[in-house]
């Protein structure tokens, strides 16, 4: 693995990624980087922009503003949000999965791992004429295709059902599948939505197995989507965190973990919740502003709980979109901050809300 | 499980006196319905008059018809059904072989099309085979290469077309306009006509590629519609709606030639009688090779990476572009594709014919084409060349049913009772088989064994 810490040591460079759907701002100037070889989680309450993140990574939206570079291992590098779409996975090697599982249903597990072969075939079947009429170089190449499937079919543990419909798995077995077809692409970066959602504990573990073979004998690198922190804490290397489009931390697990701002905005379910954090974290002043009382309305309220249902097809829908004006005064994190930095003075008037809290912000949510 | 409205009586009527009770139901809603359709009927007296004419015995005919079937029904039909149905249930499931004709369905039902011109000549003679060769055995295959056509684009890439019919037009133009203006032999202007159509296809797929659904469905129709009349109002070059005759007939591959004139006339040069069938059968060994090269090029293409994305196109396109499959060729190539062969359909219905006219390729083609390969099942080849068998044959043997005219009076053309008939059967296939005849898909590609894909995970598409 050292040997790879070279001149291009980051796989990928998100600068100033922006994005916006009519008024609301998804994703706020977004930079992080993700180091080649590691396995990078973007984490964050439901809602805060990670599934955006994605789609704009990979081409499915036109991110307002920012960049976002790719750097291939043999040196080269592509601006990822002037690619077209399917030209990221092909050229880019990027690859990813989906919050909602987007399997081809009607076709075989293998037939799924083969569709994700397509560029190769295509240009072993001589753009279709020669495998047309059997030449030989295609049946090599159709069987070396099959063989590679069967390896990742072998890795996901499915090889016993290669031959029955995709749609009929169960659904730890459907995750594994997409992540065996993703791979199947021949990716560098590895992106995954949400691949523990859902699961039960012992096929969480059996993913968590299968992250980390592809990350130790492939050197694909990955950046995942979590909600479980504690798959979260177990496997990655490094771990971004969102709250409203925003990025509020950055750093390795354990620090991450216990960045105040983070407690906050990941387990802000109630403004008591932050009191507590806080007192944990042991800021004294902080907790005296809260004595204010904490404006529910304000607060990312349910949609930072793990029971809000999915954000679903946030592919779909894309020019719809409600006009609502996000400001940093819905976040806890924000609230947090603003807390930690209003000088002492302010325990003076004592019933003073934070100014933070009387921005006009519109409480989000129903936009699922 | 089901919560009845009134359970006391159902669990005191017996079966007989449901159905009684269920019998005078249907009976009064007979009698509401066809009381004036049947019951009355307008006419015209010497005097050129409006008159009615009462028929209450008919009418007393059909509502009687409607109670006993209905009592019939549900006396015996229905707990006879439910019996067997449990019976079944009952029974351990055992994986039933197929049985030898499912097995080898393919190759008897290609065996026994190779063979039937020479069972009908045999059986009838030359001049008696006619009729069956051409109206039976071209009229189908030429809907069954149709259907298969078409199934590339509906069947595999799960894209919805209303307007196939328009390459078909363009291959039967083409081959006409063609082959009468500059003399070219059928043997240059098929692969020709299949350009020309495939052409067509890629114009109509650049802009509809966005589309998705009802909407490439409404402008897929609107093209069809643009094609035929184009067709009719360029007079110029189309003749309008008198169509294009003296269209030339395929030679035996320039060898041997069907014109009683030639000097080359296939009569002379094998020296045997002159007869009409020999084009006939020609012809229809033509369509069977083309139907066949249809069926090869598809069952290929199924196997190569372009035919699996068509088919992953239609589970989901989302899915594929993140794989690296651009979606925009996939789709030209199955609309080129498929267009392909609707061209070459259509320059053989052209030289077949030997007359082209707008009349031709209505809209109503594309929906019997649409119709033959929903019934078959999307995307199984012998599912669709059974139901055009059952549609298109059926419909020509209404022709045949001359018989009728004893039981309904001298008046009755069964004829027109194709779309009627048509109607039904499509309903009752779509009740019995949702999902056409064959609704299961069959796998491209196996690592130990080939076990088909059930309808229920395959998905239709989304335009
Ligand atoms: N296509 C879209 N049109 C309008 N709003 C969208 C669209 N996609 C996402 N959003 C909004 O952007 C925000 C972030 O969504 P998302 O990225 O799915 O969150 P996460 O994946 O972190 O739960 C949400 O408020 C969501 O409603
Ligand atoms: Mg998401």
């Amino acid at each position: 693995m050292n040997a790879q810490v070279s001149m291009n040591d980051f796989i990928l460079q998100v600068e100033h990624l922006s994005m916006k759907f009519g008024g609301l701002i998804a994703i706020g100037d977004l930079s992080f980087q993700a180091k080649r070889g590691e396995i990078t989680a973007l984490i964050g309450p439901n809602g805060a922009g990670k599934t955006t993140v994605f789609n704009c990574i990979t081409g499915f939206y036109k991110p307002s503003e920012g960049m976002i570079t790719l750097s291939r291992r043999d040196g080269s590098n592509y601006l990822l949000e002037r690619l077209p779409n399917h030209e990221i996975p092909a050229r880019a090697k990027v690859a990813r999965t989906f919050q909602n599982i987007r399997l081809f249903s009607g076709m075989t597990l293998l037939e799924n791992l083969l569709v994700a072969q397509h560029n190769k075939l295509m240009k072993a079947s001589g753009y279709t004429f020669l495998g047309l009429f059997g030449f030989s170089s295609y049946r090599q190449a159709s069987a070396e295709s099959i063989d590679l499937a069967k390896h990742w079919l072998e890795k996901a543990n499915l090889v016993d059902r290669a031959d029955d419909p995709a749609g009929d798995l169960p659904y730890g077995a459907q995750r594994r599948l997409e992540i065996a077809r993703a791979m199947c692409t021949g990716p560098e970066l590895l992106c995954l939505d949400e691949p523990a959602a859902g699961l039960n504990p012992k096929e969480s573990a059996s993913l968590n197995e299968l992250l980390m073979d592809i990350k130790d004998n492939t050197g694909t690198s990955i950046l995942l989507i979590e909600h479980d922190m504690s798959v979260v804490m177990q496997i990655s290397d490094h771990v971004v965190v969102l709250e409203y489009g925003r990025k509020i931390s950055d750093g390795s697990p354990q620090s991450v973990r216990t960045d105040p701002r983070v407690i906050a905005a990941y387990l802000g379910v109630d403004d008591e919740e932050v009191e507590e954090v806080l007192t944990e974290v042991g800021d004294e002043d902080v907790i005296e502003q809260l004595d204010t009382g904490p404006d529910a309305a304000h607060g990312p309220g349910s949609s930072a709980s793990m029971m809000a249902g999915p954000v679903s097809d946030t592919v779909e829908h894309a020019d719809e979109g409600e006009r609502v004006m996000v400001s940093r005064g819905a976040s806890k994190a924000a609230q947090v901050d603003a807390k930690a930095k209003t000088p002492r003075k302010s325990s003076e008037r004592a019933t003073g809300k934070p100014a933070a809290k009387s921005s006009t912000a519109k409480p989000r949510g129903g936009r699922k | 499980m089901a919560v009845t409205v009134s359970p006391e009586r159902d669990v005191v009527a017996t079966p007989i006196q449901r159905a009684f009770r269920e019998a005078l139901y249907a009976g009064a809603i007979a009698l509401g319905l066809f009381v004036l359709f049947i019951g009355l009927r307008t006419d015209q007296n010497i005097n050129n008059e409006l008159i009615l004419v009462q028929r209450w015995g008919l009418l007393a005919l059909v509502v009687l018809a409607v109670v006993v079937g209905r009592f019939l029904y549900v006396a015996y039909a229905v707990p006879g059904l439910e019996r067997s149905r449990a019976e079944r249930a009952k029974a351990p499931a055992v994986a039933v072989e197929p049985g030898f004709v499912r097995r080898n369905f393919n190759k008897i039902g290609a065996t026994v099309l190779i063979l039937y011109p020479v069972a009908m000549v045999l059986l009838f003679g030359f001049q008696g085979s006619l009729k069956w060769v051409d109206n039976f055995g071209i009229q189908i295959l030429i809907y069954v290469m149709l259907a298969w056509g078409l199934n590339i684009v509906i069947g595999l890439a799960g894209l919805l077309d209303l307007g196939y019919v328009a390459f078909y037009a363009v291959g039967a133009y083409a081959y006409a306009l063609l082959g009468t203006h500059f003399g070219l032999s059928f043997w240059i202007l098929l692969p020709a006509a299949g350009a020309m159509a495939a052409f067509w296809g890629v114009m109509l797929g650049f802009p509809v590629l966005r589309l998705r659904g009802d909407y490439l469905a409404i402008v897929t129709l609107a093209f069809g519609e643009i094609i035929r009349l184009v067709l009719i109002n360029w007079r110029e070059v189309t003749n309008g709606s008198a169509g294009i005759s003296g269209i030339p007939k395929v030679s035996f591959f320039g060898l041997m030639s069907f014109n009683v004139s030639d000097p080359n006339y296939i009569a002379k040069v094998l020296g045997i009688a002159q007869s009409g069938a020999y084009y006939k059968i020609f012809l229809y060994y033509l369509i069977l090779a083309l139907c066949f090269l249809t069926a090869f090029v598809t069952i290929r293409l199924r196997r190569l990476p372009v035919g699996r994305a068509w088919e992953a196109l239609r589970e989901d396109e989302i899915a594929c572009r993140s794989l690296g499959i651009n979606t925009t060729t996939t789709k030209l190539t199955a609309f080129a594709t498929g267009a392909m062969f609707g061209g070459f359909a259509g320059s053989f219905f052209a030289a077949r014919q030997g007359f082209v006219s707008p009349e031709s390729f209505v809209f109503l083609e594309s929906a019997i084409i649409l119709a033959i390969v929903v019934l078959g099942g999307m995307g199984s080849l012998g599912g669709i060349a059974v139901a055009a068998l059952v549609m298109i044959g059926g419909t020509e043997i209404l022709r045949e049913l001359g018989f009728l005219k004893v039981v309904f009076g001298p008046d009755f053309t069964p004829e027109l009772y194709r779309m009627l008939l048509f109607g039904v059967a499509m309903v009752i296939v779509m009740l019995w088989k949702p999902r056409g005849f064959v609704g299961s898909r069959e796998p491209t590609a196996f690592l130990k064994e080939r076990k088909a894909v059930s309808g229920s995970f395959t998905k239709e598409g989304h335009g």
